[in-house]
């Protein structure tokens, strides 16, 4: 079992270069559950999850794990707590699937240290719980877009953390194994308590696997709590400009968005019994 | 976690870390056995037993003058720039995620060559002096090329490019040196822009062993850093690497270790370039690459040496054989980067 950690954004203001893309964020994950983050594309996803794991410097505000600015965290003692699958990630050329996955051990590493037991069992768990075992000694080069993005999550659960962000964990992989790739979330989340925060394009899918839903517009908080509170056809419209229907889903109980474009709508009148 | 994965895990990584320490092992072997190779031959040969009586400080008739001062010297200086090119051009490669940023190719290796041709020839510096000059003329470059190549730390064709036009700008200018100074003999002009060890000695490689006692050590203890940095900016982070740190640890390390080595040889054609992408065949994918690169560098500098001074009826520079290996494989690396659109 984990610890539980609080990860808490203050305030928050980053950007690149002269453009400022989130403008005082303030945020609070919860401790031990599972947070989707949704908003339409270049609205600043990736980037609050590349400050929050300390890659961009904050320009304003501060980003905390249990009270702690993790900017000032020496840099391994914070990747043994937090960790992030990036949206794009680089595989060296020619590296294996079993190496790669290793490489997820580095934050439990001394600088010179000898490879140990426990990081080929990290390992080994981690090639499992993706169903990548079988590609162990394959180079990551050869494999398909969502073999590899397995192998990636891999990568990140062999860095063992009890805090797991992950940017858009399910593209690439068709709709099984997307399924798979969440519920393998949940039971981690379920099981061990690891807190997981991840961006989704799938508003459905966000909306059925987290507990806490945040919808974010151009750099700023939309709405965040319960999906089937934030999850509406206004917050639809809001963040993404969309007209929709929103209906509970049968199978979840949740939330379901279904999309209202231009084409293929039907004429209003008597819904099909 | 099921026991059968566990085990091909396991039994994965000790046939990668058998392979690595074969081929490191072999590639040692090499190194000392074409090392002894050029302290026996030559005009005169010596026998293996002549050869260690002089290593051990014996006075033996002819062989002592001839392999103590002579062979000696440039074999050791081989051996040591080898190493400093070696680790110093795939430290960059690495680093720079492209085989094409190695320091030769994008003009270090020239600065320095520069600033130690105009150091000696123009202003009459001796060892230390040469050094200094040649170091801060590769760190300056390394600088140049940085600001002006650097947009979020990614290093692509523009860096290259770049660093090529720089390159050439400085050995222009290594050649007006030459001629101003009116040295312009074949010896010199191919030792500062191919590179020579022609009449080496031991002050020359003094200097060296010196750069590579601090700084190889330094670029070892960055390993797994450097691996690290292959992964991309965000996967490096998060996994605990502190990326402007390793980078500037690096720069310095290999600028140190290119800059030391140049100017007491020039800058060698083609062997940092070379030495990493053919470490990393022969030791496959995945770990660090500084330690097979840098025997790679001293074989290929050892190799091309004796090459260069017996496999042909004249003699030729080791740069002059390096180059002829290095060309085919740096154009062939070209017309990829050309045919994939450009990118690196
Ligand atoms: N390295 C960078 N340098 C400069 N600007 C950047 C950089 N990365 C992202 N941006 C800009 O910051 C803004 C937010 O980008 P970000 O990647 O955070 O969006 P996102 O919400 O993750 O989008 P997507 O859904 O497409 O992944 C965009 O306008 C983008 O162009
Ligand atoms: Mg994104």
């Amino acid at each position: 079992m984990t610890t539980e950690h609080t990860l808490e954004v203050e305030t928050l203001t980053v950007g690149y270069a002269d453009r400022v893309v989130i403008d005082s964020l303030d945020l609070l994950l919860p401790p031990g559950r599972i947070t989707a983050i949704v908003g339409a594309n270049a609205c600043g996803k990736s980037t609050l999850l590349r400050s929050m794991s300390r890659l961009l410097a904050p320009r304003g505000g501060h980003v905390l794990l249990d009270g702690r600015e993790v900017h000032r965290m020496p840099a391994k003692e914070l990747a043994r707590t937090l960790g992030l699958l990036p949206q794009s990630p680089i595989a060296p050329e020619g590296i294996t699937v079993a190496d790669l996955v290793g490489r997820g051990r580095n934050p439990h590493q001394r600088i010179l240290s000898r490879w140990n037991a426990d990081d080929d069992k990290a390992v080994a768990a981690a090639l499992d719980a993706t169903h990548t075992a079988s590609l162990a000694d394959r180079s990551v080069d050869e494999l398909s877009g969502g073999q590899r993005q397995r192998v990636w999550i891999a990568m990140a659960l062999a860095q063992q953390t009890d805090v797991l962000l992950l940017d858009e964990p399910t593209t690439f992989l068709d709709v099984s194994h997307q399924i798979e790739v969440l519920d393998l979330l949940t039971d981690l989340n379920r099981n061990r308590g690891t807190t997981i925060v991840m961006v989704l394009h799938d508003l459905n899918l966000a909306a059925r696997y987290a507990d806490h839903l945040i919808a974010l517009a151009d750099g700023g908080l939309h709405a965040a709590g319960d999906p089937a509170e934030v999850l509406t056809e206004d917050c639809v419209r809001a963040v993404f400009g969309l007209d929709s229907t929103v209906i509970i889903d049968p199978v979840s109980g949740k939330p379901l968005m279904l999309p209202i474009g231009r084409h293929h709508v039907r004429e209003p009148g008597p819904t099909v019994g | 976690m099921s026991t059968t994965t566990l085990e091909a895990v396991t039994r994965g990584r000790v046939r990668r870390g058998r392979r690595r320490r074969a081929v490191l092992g072999g590639l040692t072997v090499a190194v000392v056995a074409i090392f002894a190779v050029s302290l026996m031959v030559g005009q005169t040969f010596y026998t293996p037993d002549e050869v260690f009586r002089v290593l051990l400080g014996e006075t033996v008739p002819g062989a002592s003058f001839t392999v103590g001062e002579l062979r000696l010297p440039r074999a050791v200086l081989a051996l040591i720039t080898g190493l400093c090119f070696g680790i110093g051009g795939v430290t960059f490669q690495t680093m720079l995620r492209n085989p094409l940023a190695s320091p030769d190719i994008i003009g270090i290796s020239s600065a320095a060559g520069a600033a130690a041709a105009f150091a000696i020839i123009v202003l009459n510096l001796g060892e230390a002096g040469v050094s200094a000059f040649a170091i801060v003329a590769a760190l300056g470059v390394a600088v140049l090329i940085y600001l002006l190549s650097f947009k979020d730390g990614v290093a692509g064709t523009r860096l290259v490019l770049i660093g090529i036009g720089i390159a050439a700008m400085l050995n222009s200018a290594t050649s007006y040196v030459l001629d101003q100074a009116g040295q312009w003999d074949l010896q010199a002009a191919t030792r500062w822009l191919n590179g020579s060890l022609n009449g080496s000695t031991w002050d020359e490689a003094v200097p060296v062993l010196v750069a590579l006692a601090v700084f190889g050590p330094i670029l070892l203890v960055q390993a797994r850093n450097l691996t690290m940095l292959q992964l991309g900016d965000d996967t490096a982070a998060a996994l605990g690497t502190r990326l402007e740190r390793t980078r500037l640890i690096s720069i310095v390390a290999a600028v140190g270790l290119i800059a030391f080595a140049t100017s007491a040889t020039g800058p060698i054609a083609f062997v940092a370039f070379l030495a990493g992408p053919i470490a990393a065949r022969m030791v496959g994918p995945g770990g660090s690459l500084l330690l097979p690169s840098a025997v790679v560098g001293s074989l290929l500098v050892l190799l091309a040496d004796f090459i260069g001074q017996f496999a042909f009826d004249t003699r030729f520079p080791v740069g002059v054989v390096t180059g002829v290996l290095g060309a085919p494989y740096l154009i062939f690396l070209l017309v990829r980067t050309n045919r994939a659109g450009g990118s690196l």
